[in-house]
Formats: C-alpha cells, sequence, structure tokens
C-alpha cells in the first residue's frame, strides 16, 4: 500500500549567526488513507515546523533545505506558490489549535465558508451558501441554516474549532492536518471533537496527521505514532507497540512523567531532567544525551546521532537494544 | 481539627446595570453561594471547565477581587470586612501563584528583586532577605546565583519555580495555586508538582490547586472540589471522588478524560454531557446542569413527575428546584443532585 502523503527526510531551518539553524532534521514520515498519524513531543520538538514546511507555510526566514514532501506520487516541495496553494485547501485541509485567531470576527460563520469554496470551485454565491450549510450540519452545528449567518463571537469554542474543521474539510481533501486541534477545548468538548474527527476519516477515508502533545488523546485517536525530540523523529510504530513497550528513553520518560487516572495517587512522578536543548545549540550527539537515564559515553551517545533503525517499531537510541536485553 | 480557611456562601456577581448606551447589561453569577474549608497541611483540588468560576474563586479567597456577598475566615479571622491595614498584615500569609509563566513576573526585575519584594515589604532587612533570596533559589531547585537574571533569561518551567519562590518567601500558611503547570510541558509539569509535595511535606503547608485537569488534581489533592456554573457540585476525599463519582457532572467529566492506554482507551464505554458548559449570564433554572445531563433523561424515560426543558422532558424537580450539597454515600463525600442514588 502506498502512502497518501509522506514526508522523506525533510530538513528545515533558519539563518543563524553560525550558519543554518535545523528546526528539524531528517524526518521521514508516511501516513495511509484512513488511517490517524499521532506527532508527539513537547514544545520546540519541531512538530509543527514539520508540517508548516511540508505545506510551504514555514514564516520567512525559514526555509526547507532538503528532503520531500509527496501527496500521492507528487513533490509539494516542487510546486510554485500558486500551485501549491491550490493543494492545500483542495487536497490537504488544516485544522490548527486555536479556534479563535483561526476565524474572522468580523465576517458572518456562512460568509468564510463560502469564501473557501469559492476559491477553488466555480459554483454560484446561493449554491456556495448551501453547501455551507450542509458543511455545518455535517460538524453538528445545530440548526445549520440559521447559524450560518452568525458571527464567530456567537459560537462557543468547540462550535468555532467544528466551524474550522467544516471549512478543513470542505474541498474533500485526501489528508487532514490537524495541530493540537483540541487543546484549548474543555475535556468534554474534547472528546465530542475528536469523536467527530473519527467520524469524518472514516466515512471519507482520508489520511489524518494529529499534531499533539496529550498521550491520552493519542492512545484514545491514532493508529501509529511519531514522537519528536529536537527536530527528530526518536521512535514510531503502532500506537499499542510504542505505549505497550516503549523503546526510546525520551518515550519511557514521558511515560513516567505524567500522573495518570489510573495510577496510585500521590507517587511520585518521575520528571525528566533539565530541558530540551536550544535548536541552535544542539548537542553533537544524541540531543536526548544530557537528560538521558541511559546514557553511555562508550555507546556513542556523546559523539554521534542515532538514526532510526529499519524495523517497524523503530527507534533512534544507541541504547535501545541494551535496555530491551535488560528489560 | 480547626480549618486553616473557612468559606461562607460567598457570591460574585460581574456586569449588571446598564452599558453607555443604556442597555441593560447581564448579571454574571461567577461564583454564587459556595462554601468550603480546607485545613492546615491539607490541598483541595477545585476543578472545572471554563467558565465554572473556579479562578474568580481562588481570587475571592485572598480578595484579590471584592465578592459580592459571604464570608471567608482565614487563621479565625475575618477577611472580607478587614480594613486595609488588617489585610495588609494578613497578605504575608495568604499567598498566590499564578498559570502564566510568562505575564505574572514583572520583566524589569531581577528574580532576586522579584522574590525579595514580599521581604523587604514587610519590612525585612536588605541583607536578610538577599540571604533568604538564595536559600529560597536552592529550595526551588534553581541556582543561588540566578539571582541576578531577569526573566526572560528563564525558561517557562524556571519561571514558575521563582513565582513559587516569591509565593513561599515568608512561609504561607496558605497559597492558592491558579493553573501552576497548565502552561508547562509534561516533563516539566513533573518536576514542579514534586516541588510543591516537598514543599508541603516540608512545611505543612495548605493549597487550594486550581486546574482543569483531573489527572494532575487527583496527583496533588487530599480533596477535591468539581465547580460548574458557580457552584460546587460535588466535594469529597480525593479516593472517594475518583473511584465513586457520584455527580453525573462528576462521571462525565471523568468519562472524557482519555488515559495514556490505547487498549483500555478503546474498549472504555463513555458517558457523555450534551453539548457545552453554558454561560453564567444565563443560567438554566433548578440544577445548573439539566440541560446537558444524561442521568436527568434517564430518570424522565421512567416517567415520574417530568416537565417540558432543554428540547425534551426532564424531572421536574431538576428544572425548577436548585440542588444543595447534602452528605451522600457517607463520610466527607457530598453532592448537589436531586438523584443522589443513581448511577
Amino acid at each position: 500500500m502506498t502512502a497518501m502523503f509522506e514526508l522523506r527526510n525533510l530538513t528545515a531551518a533558519v539563518p543563524g549567526e553560525a550558519g543554518p539553524v535545523r528546526l528539524v532534521e531528517d524526518v521521514s514520515l508516511h501516513v495511509h488513507a484512513g488511517e490517524t498519524l499521532a506527532i508527539v513531543g513537547e514544545s520546540g520538538s519541531g512538530k509543527t515546523v514539520t508540517f508548516t514546511s511540508a505545506l510551504g507555510l514555514l514564516p520567512k526566514p525559514g526555509r526547507v533545505i532538503a528532503g520531500q514532501a509527496l501527496l500521492g506520487a507528487e513533490d509539494l516541495l516542487q510546486l510554485s506558490p500558486q500551485e501549491l496553494r491550490r493543494r492545500r485547501g483542495a487536497r490537504i485541509g488544516m485544522v490548527f489549535q486555536d479556534p479563535l485567531t483561526g476565524l474572522n470576527p468580523v465576517f458572518r460563520i456562512g460568509d468564510q465558508i463560502t469564501e473557501v469554496l469559492r476559491a477553488h470551485l466555480p459554483i454560484s454565491r446561493a449554491e456556495a451558501r448551501e453547501r455551507a450549510i450542509t458543511l455545518l450540519a455535517r460538524v453538528q452545528i445545530p440548526d445549520p441554516a440559521r447559524r450560518v449567518d452568525d458571527y464567530p463571537h456567537q459560537f462557543s469554542g468547540g462550535m468555532r474549532q467544528r466551524v474550522l474543521i467544516a471549512m478543513a474539510i470542505a474541498l474533500g481533501p485526501r489528508v487532514l492536518i490537524a495541530d493540537e486541534p483540541t487543546t484549548a477545548l474543555d475535556v468534554t468538548v474534547q472528546a465530542q471533537v475528536l469523536d467527530l474527527l473519527t467520524d469524518l476519516r472514516q466515512a471519507d477515508g482520508m489520511a489524518m496527521v494529529l499534531i499533539t502533545h496529550d498521550l491520552g488523546v493519542v492512545a484514545r485517536q491514532a493508529d501509529r505514532v511519531a514522537v519528536m525530540y529536537a527536530g527528530r523523529v526518536v521512535e514510531t510504530g503502532t500506537v499499542e507497540e510504542v505505549f505497550r513497550a516503549p523503546r526510546h528513553p525520551y518515550t519511557i520518560s514521558l511515560f513516567r512523567s505524567i500522573p495518570d487516572l489510573e495510577s496510585p495517587a500521590g507517587a511520585k512522578l518521575a520528571p525528566i531532567s533539565g530541558a530540551p536543548p536550544d535548536p541552535a545549540r544542539r548537542p553533537a550527539g544524541c540531543a536526548f544525551a544530557p537528560r538521558c537515564f541511559a546514557m553511555r559515553e562508550d555507546a556513542g551517545c556523546l559523539r554521534k546521532r542515532p538514526s532510526l533503525t529499519a524495523d517497524h517499531h523503530s527507534v533512534a537510541c544507541h541504547r535501545a537494544e541494551l535496555l530491551e536485553a535488560a528489560s | 481539627m480547626t480549618a486553616l480557611l473557612e468559606v461562607e456562601a460567598l457570591h460574585k456577581n460581574f456586569g449588571g446595570g446598564s452599558s453607555l448606551f443604556g442597555a441593560n447589561r447581564a448579571v454574571v453569577r461567577a461564583v454564587d453561594c459556595v462554601s468550603f474549608t480546607l485545613a492546615a497541611g491539607e490541598t483541595l483540588g477545585l476543578v472545572g471547565e471554563t467558565g465554572s468560576g473556579k479562578s474568580t474563586l481562588g481570587r475571592l479567597v485572598l480578595r484579590l477581587i471584592e465578592p459580592s456577598s459571604g464570608r471567608v475566615r482565614f487563621e479565625g479571622r475575618d477577611v472580607i470586612s478587614a480594613s486595609a491595614g488588617a489585610l495588609r498584615a494578613m497578605r504575608p500569609r495568604m499567598q498566590m501563584v499564578f498559570q502564566d509563566p510568562y505575564g505574572s513576573l514583572d520583566p524589569r526585575m531581577t528574580a532576586g528583586q522579584i522574590i525579595a519584594e514580599p521581604m523587604t515589604t514587610q519590612g525585612m532587612s536588605r541583607h536578610e532577605a538577599r540571604e533568604r533570596v538564595a536559600a529560597l533559589l536552592t529550595l526551588v531547585g534553581l541556582r543561588a546565583t540566578m539571582a541576578g537574571r531577569y526573566p526572560h533569561e528563564f525558561s517557562g518551567g524556571q519561571r514558575q519555580r521563582i513565582g513559587i519562590a516569591r509565593a513561599i518567601a515568608l512561609d504561607p500558611p496558605l497559597v492558592v495555586l491558579d493553573e501552576p503547570v497548565s502552561a508547562l510541558d509534561v516533563s516539566v509539569q513533573a518536576q514542579i508538582l514534586n516541588l510543591l509535595a516537598e514543599i508541603q511535606a516540608r512545611s505543612s503547608i495548605s493549597y487550594l490547586f486550581i486546574a482543569h485537569d483531573l489527572a494532575v488534581v487527583r496527583h496533588v489533592s487530599d480533596r477535591v472540589a468539581v465547580m460548574y456554573l458557580g457552584r460546587i457540585v460535588e466535594i469529597a476525599p480525593r479516593d472517594a471522588l475518583y473511584r465513586t463519582p457520584r455527580h453525573p457532572y462528576t462521571v462525565s467529566l471523568l468519562s472524557a478524560v482519555p488515559h495514556a492506554d490505547p487498549v483500555r482507551e478503546r474498549s472504555r464505554e463513555r458517558i457523555r454531557p450534551i453539548g457545552e458548559i453554558g454561560s453564567a449570564a444565563a443560567l438554566p433554572s433548578g440544577c445548573r446542569f439539566h440541560p446537558r445531563c444524561p442521568r436527568a433523561r434517564i430518570i424522565a424515560g421512567r416517567g415520574g413527575d417530568t416537565i417540558a426543558a432543554a428540547g425534551t422532558r426532564l424531572p421536574a424537580a431538576c428544572v425548577t428546584v436548585g440542588p444543595v450539597l447534602t452528605p451522600a454515600g457517607g463520610g466527607q463525600h457530598l453532592i448537589a443532585c436531586h438523584f443522589p442514588e443513581e448511577n
């Protein structure tokens, strides 16, 4: 099966005082039709930059310096800005975290959806409005024929996020990239929005990329997961594989640091000491080495970057095999 | 055991009156008749969704904003009617840590000045304050040499440590923490939660810990109060609340939290509240949760005294009478629901 959307060795950088600073490095990922790939990582791990780079949305002076972003057989990074703009929206939909800033406060909800439709399709204003109402119904906005004329401030946070999802799927994209789509929402509303995304993915067979820092959301929603740290993918596999037996020390530490509703209450958490490195000052060896419980100088941790193993549940760690033998 | 903090029938309304152009503005009942106590050395977790009034309640307790009515007693003294001078004398004993480690520290002051400020305000000598700052920085896991740095030179987690050092500088018996870890990455969040636990183990400080993250609140709390549209709907010792939640809102809240376990997560049955939290400017009649309540719908389906509401038929009591907090299931477990025994 070929991937619907695939990144190959994507590297993006901004100019720095001592040459380019690589925000993301050598990122390879793929997602199939009907599948959800979760991208997990903390702030600054490069999970958002990876996809803004792939879609030509990385703010200047950032730029992609190597790699491919394949939508089917087509490399998005080889397209002209106009062609790329047509692909975005039409074939790749995007939903971002903040439902407040994603909508223009001075235009009616319906007008914002019809604008998206009419930018890509040769349809009349009346047709576009009909479609907008249908889309609002699809994302379960109650009374869509009336609410289509409301302004964003008349909608709650959860409803605004539904409107942004409606805009993202308006043109029937093959890939939906959702960046922290529920982080700004309350937990009961989050559950509703996640259910909606699942329904849409299943109905349309979209490939979905879900960028999140919430391991609970990943467990609930994703088929496969890629863990990012300091601009690189450090572990990838199916959700079952990664959650049952995480292989990278960073992933292992991440699981140990979160309080869980099921674990004994009040137990001491095991935080990861220190903080992720500044992209301009990443260490020469493994970027996680300074914070790693398994770091060993004689294993090469401080000297060279570990690369991802070629197996299905893959990991980028010099010590992974020894860790597994020990556990 | 006498309580360190006693809150009784606390109310806070915002708005009302008329706007610039003469239109009547709705009264927002942000906190509506809230009562609870907090013992010395205890942590009370306060959870609720956006708009539940939990942050307003935290500020009212410290009288950072003035309540519309109600009583707050701290160490046996009345906080609400205290004169400006009396309140100033109480301030060092009740402190606050804010959510935003970026916005809550003055960018023009060094970390040392920020931490020393409450001490010098209370008349401590500069020399003494400087020594205390060094000790506090070490206590919160920073280095004493960092006192000369400005907030922008610190990471988010380090800034939150500075906020905590400042709050505990005068050994207050009470600290109100408003979402102290929600702006932090999970690995750093764990560092701060452990730090708060260490401080409490050492000094028998009391925390009022306000957060929306149910797993975090469970981790830190002895007792937990759940707020919905300005009211406490359930309050109980931690394990009682998490093991046997009794209010339908608490049940759906806990049911909505995703666990980091794919197998269990996918086989789990969920109890869904309908729609979203309403507005405190247009409160539902009776029980405020009735428009979203799954339990009310089940009970109405069995017959009995029902009336039309929220597009369906609901038990008359839910729509007309506001339930009060009453003991359910024994001990200190209180819930505000007309049907406490249903589950």
